[in-house]
């Protein structure tokens, strides 16, 4: 017997490989559009659990990303020589598999290194530590010969689909949500609203954070795989602090932790910038604008009514 | 009977200041101690260190035969000493049942991969949360309630969740800090209901830490006094109500009027 949770993700699933195998009658632009949605929700949710629910402040989120893109696109660019002729569907997709999860393992790693010394901070100094992270990996990448260094790597083969794309936005709403929906997951919560109280209530808050930025970092890194085998080129600047700015632009305006708000919120702040692209250059000062107002009208975020009740 | 919670000559410093001296005190298994003392007597520097929010810098404590010397606030409660806070700490965000669902999962061994893989183990895990939780806001008349923000409930109800908060990790050793304060006198004599309640039915120790005399004098065993970090005095409400140093750490020094 599956519970509701485990129904949705499967279905989800399923309906993102149908849609998936209909590629080829969509328009190349909106597809492209449509995996960058998925991208974007991956990224967006899985900061949402360290920056919403844990109520830490990551503003690295960008390099764990690039930790998990540069990670995936180097594995596949050194398996794809070897490959004889043209490899089925079922082995290049287990590959593809295989370099995702590496990239996102290695940025959970990545995570890891950076929470446990650094969780001991909060608020502001947490958020200024993980910009200097960000800022370290994407130095780091600029000087690194072997994977292109500043001119970026280039030539990655395409493999993002939208059933990856959906697919494992699926199971990261998946995740994320059976996460903090079961007791274990309300200590998240509870770590958020009250350190001192989780404390004495028997939650050890350092793990408990520790916990999320390894999961957070995960799944950017899985999403960074992803980036790479969609834009087809890596470049450092891809991963800048702007791009850590803009997912926390969604959590904040889906309204921190809120999963379903944050999804909405991806989903909006991805589709904005392409339908003012008629406005030419003046595009961005109104996305700006949007975002300006939108934080007046509702600084609780768009979609808050309630969490789900629990019982 | 070894006592449940041991200080020995415990004292605490910070800088020049010694908020706590050479404090002794026992707690035996089922007994209610009051702690008073004027403000700034170092009542809530004696909780802190108790629940490991403090380490002591001399002396040692005890709990249970187990010496608590650097454990964290988590681990004690995991060892079984519980406690409420002089202004209510309560999960703010999370519902009435949620804030004593996240107490009870201290002895829950369900953690991430049963959350993810969400087997017939974990559902039955989180059933028996479930009923536990209910049953805890049933005793305590918080289960129409449960669906509630914490935030949003009247100051007396919060008082009560956060009791029902610390019970929920199954303590030996409950501590209240201040429970009493802000309340008016009805409430206060519905607290004192409450703690007796609690004791006889959870069986367990309970320190109380309080300036208001009456709910002390009424409800403890024994009461014992501090003054600018040093106990004054121990005993029974009656024999520490009369000791002369007692009333004047209260009242001020005794003075001979002239005549």
């Amino acid at each position: 017997m599956h519970t509701r949770a485990k129904r949705f993700l499967i279905l989800a699933i399923l309906v993102a490989a149908g849609v998936s195998a209909l590629s080829a009658y969509f328009n190349r632009y909106y597809l492209g559009v449509a995996i960058d949605v998925g991208i974007n929700i991956i990224l967006a949710v899985s900061l949402n659990l360290i920056n919403g629910h844990t109520g830490q402040f990551s503003l690295g989120h960008a390099g764990f990303m690039a930790v998990g893109g540069y990670t995936a696109a180097a594995i596949t660019l050194a398996i794809t020589p070897h490959l004889s002729g043209s490899p089925s569907v079922v082995l290049s997709g287990l590959l593809f598999a295989g370099s995702l999860l590496a990239g996102g393992l290695l940025a959970a790693i990545a995570g890891l290194a950076v929470g446990i010394p650094t969780l001991r901070l909060r608020g502001d100094y947490l958020a200024i530590v993980t910009l200097g992270f960000g800022e370290i990996i994407r130095v780091v990448l600029q000087n690194m010969e072997c994977v292109g260094a500043a001119s970026g790597l280039s030539g990655i083969p395409e493999r993002t689909t939208l059933f990856w794309s959906f697919g494992l936005a699926a199971v990261t709403v998946y995740v994320i949500g059976s996460l903090v929906n079961s007791t274990y997951g309300r200590g998240f919560i509870a770590v958020h609203d009250d350190e001192v109280a989780a404390s004495a209530s028997g939650i050890n808050p350092t793990r408990y954070k520790v916990t999320a930025f390894v999961i957070g970092a995960f799944f950017a890194g899985l999403a960074g795989g992803l980036f790479a085998h969609h834009k087809l080129f890596l470049s450092p600047t891809n991963f800048d602090f702007m791009k850590s700015i803009d997912i926390v632009v969604m959590v904040i305006l889906g309204g921190m932790g809120r999963t379903g708000g944050v999804i909405v919120a991806a989903i909006i702040l991805t589709l904005l910038p392409e339908f003012l692209r008629p406005f030419a250059e003046y595009r961005m000062i109104i996305y700006a604008l949007l975002i300006i107002l939108l934080m007046i009208a509702r600084p609780q975020g768009l979609f808050s009514f309630g969490r789900a009740k629990a019982a | 009977m070894n006592p449940l919670l041991q200080l020995d000559q415990v004292t605490i410093r910070f800088g020049g200041l010694t908020a706590v001296s050479e404090l002794n005190l026992a707690i035996g298994t089922g007994e209610l101690v009051g702690l008073i003392g004027p403000n700034g007597a170092g009542k809530t520097t004696a909780f802190n260190l108790i629940t490991g929010v403090y380490q002591p810098t001399t002396g040692k404590i005890t709990f249970n035969g187990r010496a608590t010397g650097g454990l964290k606030a988590h681990q004690l409660a995991r060892l079984g000493i519980a406690r409420t806070f002089q202004n209510i700490r309560l999960f703010a965000s999370l519902s009435v049942f949620d804030n004593v669902r996240t107490a009870v999962q201290l002895h829950r061994p369900h953690g991430i991969i049963n959350a993810l893989w969400r087997g017939r183990g974990f559902r039955e895990g989180e059933a028996e949360v479930e009923r536990e939780v209910l049953e805890l806001l049933e005793i305590f008349g918080l289960s129409k309630a449960r669906n509630n923000e914490a935030r949003s409930l009247p100051y007396g109800d919060q008082r009560r969740l956060e009791i029902v908060r610390a019970l929920a990790t199954r303590p030996k050793l409950l501590l209240l800090d201040e429970p009493a304060a802000g309340m008016n006198p009805t409430e206060k004599v519905e607290l004192t209901r409450l703690i007796r309640f609690i004791q006889e039915k959870f069986h367990i120790s309970v320190l109380l830490v309080e300036h208001d005399m009456r709910v002390v004098m009424g409800i403890c065993d024994r009461v014992a006094v501090l003054d600018y970090g040093v106990k004054i005095a121990e005993g029974t409400p009656e024999s520490v109500r009369k000791n002369p140093k007692v009333i004047e750490a209260y009242l001020g020094e005794e003075v001979t009027a002239p005549h």
